[in-house]
């Protein structure tokens, strides 16, 4: 087999990636043939625009400093890009709330604070797991297990907090809305927490939870839905294949040495990127088999990263033409290209 | 030092971290002073100036201080996260609580170490409940320099204890988030250890090497299988695929109770990986005790020994009370110009003391020693590393 990736050019990043997971957001801007990437450093966000050859760039930082809170910085937890029908926007994940830029990170367009104790205590506050979901929503989850979802009008700063999901017993992992763009399927939503429980949603004015899928005691620390299937990333390495509404595990995956932290799904290609702890990216293949309804899945390559914990690896495009990859203490997203 | 970062962590998450740097930390540090005073009685064996009961009293002093009551009640109390330089400033107090004086150059470099040991164990471990097996290795060998003093032993049972009572009881997913908050504070810190580097365990920009063998964390299955299963969950179908690295099945889970195989190597023995024959030798060099010939590194180890032996008798009213003392290179251009691989620590030792006329006679003795290049090489017991700096700080972690 010959190398189906080939490394390109890295992209230098102003601060350098902390360990947390799904650290590597991606969003592609066809009409001015850019892409951006943010990874998230301690208290701070580097956002880095690159022209498609790699060749311009250009940097922003965002803090997490809030507006109305006096204290002192907090921790950010994940940046990610939310796009919705009528507008992309930056979505910030901290200890103390959760902020919404301008996809360029130009203006801050709201600000929901958590809940936090006056004392400190046992309990850890932070939001964590993003998601865009259907023509409005932006899903955001918490260390508590709540999922807050937000309706986003299609311009200005006028988001409200339209539902909170009580589902989940523990603090949430990650999210996912479904990445087709098929119409047929049911579920628009994924949510995990860290006891490896996936619950799977209908979005509308009142979401609707169509199956929880019980965990067994081991993180999901990233999550995908691609054509009704699950496919869910555990600290113990595995990656597992779910059949979304009914539950049935359609494969499971010996896929990596430590955690995982991140996974990624090219829609239109089927290929899915999952990277962990253990230095390796690996690429695989899904298929669906419509009659029987079932999905399969092929390794299809492996790139290590030397050293490096990787915490974020994500496909640039819809084919998985080509994918980003960063790791804790380093100050670059390392891209490979389809050779 | 593991403790006091961990500690310090979790309570920025506010979990409970902070025990965890602070103990992991001090275990360095006690590491750390045990290795000087495994040199003060070598130096009391040839000039009787340190006694036994000299030695195991400073050593008792420092633990006890350290797991007081009342220290440990304020640092398993959640909190915020403290700084580097709190954490720096807590660890010198601590230190300063015996007679040993470390100039603030001194301490900053002997915290660079502890942190640097510290980030490798955090990088290195392979899940996060192995950070518990971490620190519970820093307290065993803790507990064995006090091991003759039931009081502080009690006191370090009791921290146990309570890390245990605090920490078993944390989920996997808990345990990450304090490692991850951890390796946050510890981020974009890539101080080159001579050691660790000559050790290929460090790279040369700092970075640690990550093993791409050996057996998997308990949990985990070795990497190269996938499962195809139809609806009632039997196997149809049965796939492997190249892993890249030669893992094979986890090893028995360690003792997570009060004693027992930890399993892990992981904080047994900080600064020695691969070289413990090596500072094996050393030390058995530096335990027969005969003034010479000896190896360089345990000359150099006595003339450190003599000149703070030489402590308590200038402590005696009227006279300065204390020596400061520098361990390590304090070349001021060294970090922002990286010096090269395995020098970082090369020329290491430099030894500042008050204008005492046998301590500048000292002084004199050991500035030769320490600056002369050309000294020979022939080392009995079998240290063929040219960095002396790295030999003394491997026979300080031998003890």
């Amino acid at each position: 087999l010959s190398k189906m990736y080939h490394k390109e050019k890295s992209l230098q990043i102003k601060n350098s990636a902390s360990a947390l997971y799904n650290n590597l957001s991606v969003l592609r801007i066809a009409p001015r043939s850019l892409t951006y990437f943010t990874v998230v450093h301690a208290n701070t966000v580097s956002i880095v625009s690159a022209s498609w050859d790699g060749l311009n760039t250009s940097h922003r930082q965002l803090q997490s400093k809030e507006p109305n809170v006096a204290t002192s910085n907090s921790l950010i937890m994940q940046a990610a890009w939310c796009v919705l029908p009528s507008r992309d926007l930056l979505v910030l994940t901290s200890q103390k709330g959760i902020q919404m830029y301008e996809s360029d990170g130009s203006i801050m367009v709201y600000w929901h604070a958590l809940d936090t104790p006056e004392t400190a205590t046992a309990q850890a506050v932070f939001a964590r797991g993003i998601a865009a979901v259907r023509e409005n929503y932006i899903c955001v989850g918490e260390a508590s297990g709540g999922i807050l979802v937000f309706d986003i009008p299609s311009k200005g700063g006028n988001i409200t907090l339209s539902e909170v999901l009580e589902e989940h017993k523990e603090s949430i992992t990650d999210m996912a809305s479904e990445c087709s763009g098929s119409q047929e399927c049911i579920a628009d939503m994924v949510s995990a927490d860290d006891t490896g429980t996936l619950c799977v949603w209908k979005s509308g004015e009142e979401f609707q939870l169509l199956n929880k899928i019980t965990g067994f005691d081991m993180s999901c620390s990233s999550v995908k839905l691609w054509k009704g299937t699950v496919v869910a990333g555990y600290g113990t390495g595995q990656i597992r294949l779910y059949e979304a509404v009914t539950g049935i595990l359609h494969a499971e995956v010996n896929a990596h040495a430590r955690w995982i932290y991140s996974l990624d799904i090219a829609p239109f290609s089927g290929l899915l990127l999952s990277a962990a702890e253990d230095s390796f990216v690996r690429v695989w293949h899904l298929t669906m088999t419509p009659e029987s309804n079932t999905v399969e899945i092929s390794h299809m390559y492996n790139e290590c990263v030397t050293d490096t914990q990787i915490c974020g690896a994500k496909f640039c495009d819809g084919d998985g033409y080509a994918f980003g990859v960063t790791g804790y203490d380093l100050s670059e997203i390392i891209r490979y290209t389809q050779s | 030092m593991t403790n006091v970062f961990c500690r310090i962590c979790i309570c920025k998450m506010q979990m409970h971290t902070h025990p965890w740097a602070y103990l992991s930390l001090s275990k360095h540090y006690n590491t750390f002073f045990s290795k000087s005073h495994s040199v003060f009685v070598h130096y009391h064996t040839v000039a009787g100036v340190w006694s036994e009961q000299d030695r195991k009293r400073v050593m008792v002093t420092i633990i006890r201080t350290m797991f007081s009551k009342d220290f440990m009640d304020q640092l398993f109390k959640p909190q915020p996260l403290y700084s580097h330089r709190t954490l720096k400033t807590v660890l010198t107090r601590l230190a300063h609580t015996s007679i040993m004086r470390l100039s603030p150059a001194s301490m900053d470099r002997l915290y660079e170490l502890m942190a640097m040991a510290f980030k490798r164990q955090l990088v290195l471990c392979p899940r996060p409940r192995d950070l518990l097996l971490i620190s519970y290795n820093h307290l065993d060998s803790v507990r064995r320099f006090v091991e003759d003093t039931p009081n502080v032993l009690n006191q370090v049972d009791e921290t146990q204890r309570r890390i245990i009572e605090v920490y078993t009881t944390l989920s996997d997913a808990e345990l990450q988030l304090l490692r991850q908050t951890l390796l946050i504070f510890l981020q974009d810190m890539h101080i080159r250890v001579s050691f660790f580097l000559r050790d290929k365990v460090q790279n040369p920009n700092g970075r640690f090497v990550l093993s791409r063998s050996g057996p998997v964390p308990p949990g985990t299955e070795v990497p190269g299988m996938i499962r195809m299963l139809d609806s009632r969950g039997r196997e149809v179908k049965r796939a492997h695929f190249p892993s890249g690295g030669s893992y094979s099945s986890p090893e028995r889970e360690g003792s997570f109770s009060l004693h027992g195989d930890r399993v892990t190597r992981l904080g047994t023995n900080i600064y020695g990986v691969s070289q413990e024959g090596e500072t094996h030798a050393n030390r058995s060099c530096a335990a027969k005790g005969s003034p010479s010939p000896r190896p360089l590194a345990s000359e150099e180890l006595n003339l450190l020994a003599r000149l703070m032996g030489g402590l308590e008798v200038l402590q005696r009213p009227g006279s300065d009370p204390a020596y400061r003392v520098n361990l390590f290179t304090m070349d001021p251009g060294e970090e922002e110009e990286e010096a090269e691989p395995g020098e970082s620590f090369g020329d290491v030792v430099t030894i500042q003391a008050t204008p005492d006329a046998q301590a500048s006679s000292e002084l004199a003795r050991i500035a030769e020693v320490f600056t002369d290049q050309h000294q020979p090489t022939e080392e009995p017991c079998g240290s063929s590393s040219s960095s002396k700096g790295a030999d003394l700080l491997a026979l300080m972690d031998t003890c």
